[in-house]
């Protein structure tokens, strides 16, 4: 029973087509339970798909498909419900009736215990997206999968964000599955590092670095070289048009 | 960077140079002392009132052609004293009344039956668009056929208009739910039941707002033409009398309570979309 307690997720030959066309084709996937990993490709690989897929979102699938009951997603979009104030937000779909202190709980955690009664509108993105991290945690997940969840952040929210997320992740010890497109984001934050390409994983490294990492870290640069030739882009190449 | 050894109290100069225009306010504030916004707004209809008045106390407007706004608030004043106008505003108010509440259950079930379900949106939908098309006025004479001439024509009349334009609004508004936040919902653990009720129908809130507010407009058209036809009581019959005696004073005096009920109906909507619809980012009224 040991080792299928350290399986978090078990995923065996997935295949997911949309009109005949595989985006998802015969993949196999073990994610370890309390491992941080980030899954890589570019945009239309099928990493949200996957993603989809084990958040119980998307059964037009075959293959086999193991994942823990208690699982919950933050998307790209915070997606609160903009008629629900935050609290009633992050409280949405718990069972039984849990009272507003559950939610400010867990809003305190994100650092945003002093928004409980506002409206989504009134939220800026970096805080709406902590909002829905918050609703997240609430449902204390075993798997959190997070899809570019600091995507649509500026630069300075999201470095904000990305610590946040792996203070959490420390804190709680549940699975993550990080979905990005942005190496840097990867090597930051992440245990492991997938690249799918071609609707498998077509590369699988491990990110064995101490935390707190810094994104100058030296010792990030091979790994990052490595990670951006298998997404196809070589060193010099975003050298060239990064001067371009 | 000499900013530090720069003369401690030198004036700016200002004298004019080529090429370099000096921006002054446009007009002091407060030296004209300007008429307020909503008295030059009266302005207008009230020259129009004198004007009226002048023209029915010259001759040049005769009295049954319109009536002088004297005569016609006096013909008012009578018709509240007596209790006439109110005993008919209640009546005409609880057509609409009925009207509104028959055509609201049926237009709101039958947008709920076609837009929460796609075998109710294929048995629905296409016969309700087919029967929108025709002009609801035009079933006037069906429904004396049917309905007689008492309450019930006209109460239907109103029901059908109403409910013509709940259905359209609340099922577009069901339709119109940002497919993503009902998947957030689904991802959050939510039921049918449960996306229903915390994501479709309150989505849908602002489009039936809106089918409410058309659908009011559109009571008190369709009580216009109900009671314009056949009537033994409410505003209607009291208009369909006062042409009988050429009393174009009480006609104007109704025309103007059926302004008055459209209006009060209109801020009624808003309060409740003031209450109900405050999360909305596109609301700008406080």
């Amino acid at each position: 029973m040991a080792t299928d307690l350290h399986r978090a997720v078990t995923v065996q030959g997935l295949t997911r087509s949309f009109d005949g066309r595989p985006v998802v084709d015969g993949l196999d996937l073990t994610l370890r339970a309390g491992q941080f990993t980030a899954l890589l490709g570019h945009s239309g690989c099928g990493k949200s798909t996957l993603l989809r897929i084990l958040a119980g979102l998307d059964r037009e699938i075959s293959g086999t498909v193991l994942v823990p009951r208690r699982r919950a997603v933050a998307f790209q979009a915070p997606r609160l419900m903009p008629w629900k104030k935050v609290w009633r937000n992050v409280l949405l779909g718990l069972p039984g009736k849990p009272g507003r202190a559950v939610a400010e709980k867990a809003l305190d955690e994100v650092g945003l215990g002093h928004r409980s009664g506002a409206w989504p509108k009134t939220l800026s993105g970096g805080e709406a997206q902590r909002a829905s991290l918050a609703r997240a945690l609430v449902r204390d997940p075993d798997l959190l999968l997070l899809d570019e969840p600091f995507g649509a952040l500026d630069a300075l929210t999201r470095l904000k964000a990305q610590r946040l997320v792996a203070e959490l992740w420390q804190r709680r010890g549940c699975t993550v599955l990080l979905v990005t497109h942005d190496v840097d984001e990867a090597l930051l934050l992440a245990d492991r590092a997938l690249v799918m390409r071609d609707g498998v994983i077509a590369y699988d490294t491990a990110v064995d670095l101490d935390r707190p990492r810094s994104p100058g870290d030296p010792a990030l640069a091979g790994l990052r070289t490595r990670l951006l030739a298998e997404l196809g882009v070589t060193e010099g190449e975003f050298a060239e048009s990064a001067t371009a | 960077m000499t900013v530090d050894h720069a003369p401690p109290s030198a004036p700016p100069d200002i004298s004019p140079l080529p090429d370099v225009e000096s921006l002054t306010p446009a007009r002091a504030p407060g030296r004209v002392p300007s008429v307020p916004r909503w008295l030059r707004r009266a302005v207008g209809p009230v020259l129009l009132l004198v004007l009226w008045q002048s023209c029915s106390a010259t001759g040049v407007l005769p009295a049954d052609v319109l009536a002088s706004p004297g005569t016609i608030a006096r013909a008012a004043g009578e018709l509240v004293g007596d209790g006439t106008l109110p005993t008919a505003m209640g009546v005409s108010l609880r057509r609409v009344a009925a009207g509104l509440l028959l055509g609201g259950v049926a237009g709101i079930a039958l947008a709920l039956v076609s837009g929460l379900s796609r075998l109710g949106e294929d048995l629905v939908d296409a016969p309700v668009q087919m029967l929108r098309t025709v002009p609801w006025v035009g079933l006037i004479p069906l429904f004396i056929i049917w309905l007689g001439i008492g309450e019930a024509p006209k109460v239907a009349l109103i029901a059908l208009g109403v409910a013509f334009h709940l259905y359209l609004n609340v099922y577009a508004g069901i339709r119109g739910v940002d497919a993503r936040l009902v998947e957030a919902g689904e991802s959050l653990g939510l039921g049918r039941w449960g996306l229903v009720r915390h994501v479709v129908l309150p989505g849908a809130l602002p489009g039936a707002m809106t089918g409410l507010r058309y659908s009011l407009a559109t009571a008190w058209l369709a009580l216009v033409f109900g009671e314009s036809i056949n009537a033994d009581a409410g505003i209607g019959f009291l208009m369909n009398q006062a042409r009988e005696f050429f009393r174009t004073d009480v006609i104007v005096v109704c025309l103007v309570v059926y302004a008055f009920l459209g209006l009060l109906a209109d801020a009624l909507v808003r309060t409740l979309e003031r209450l109900l619809l405050q999360w909305r980012p596109t609301f700008t009224g406080q």
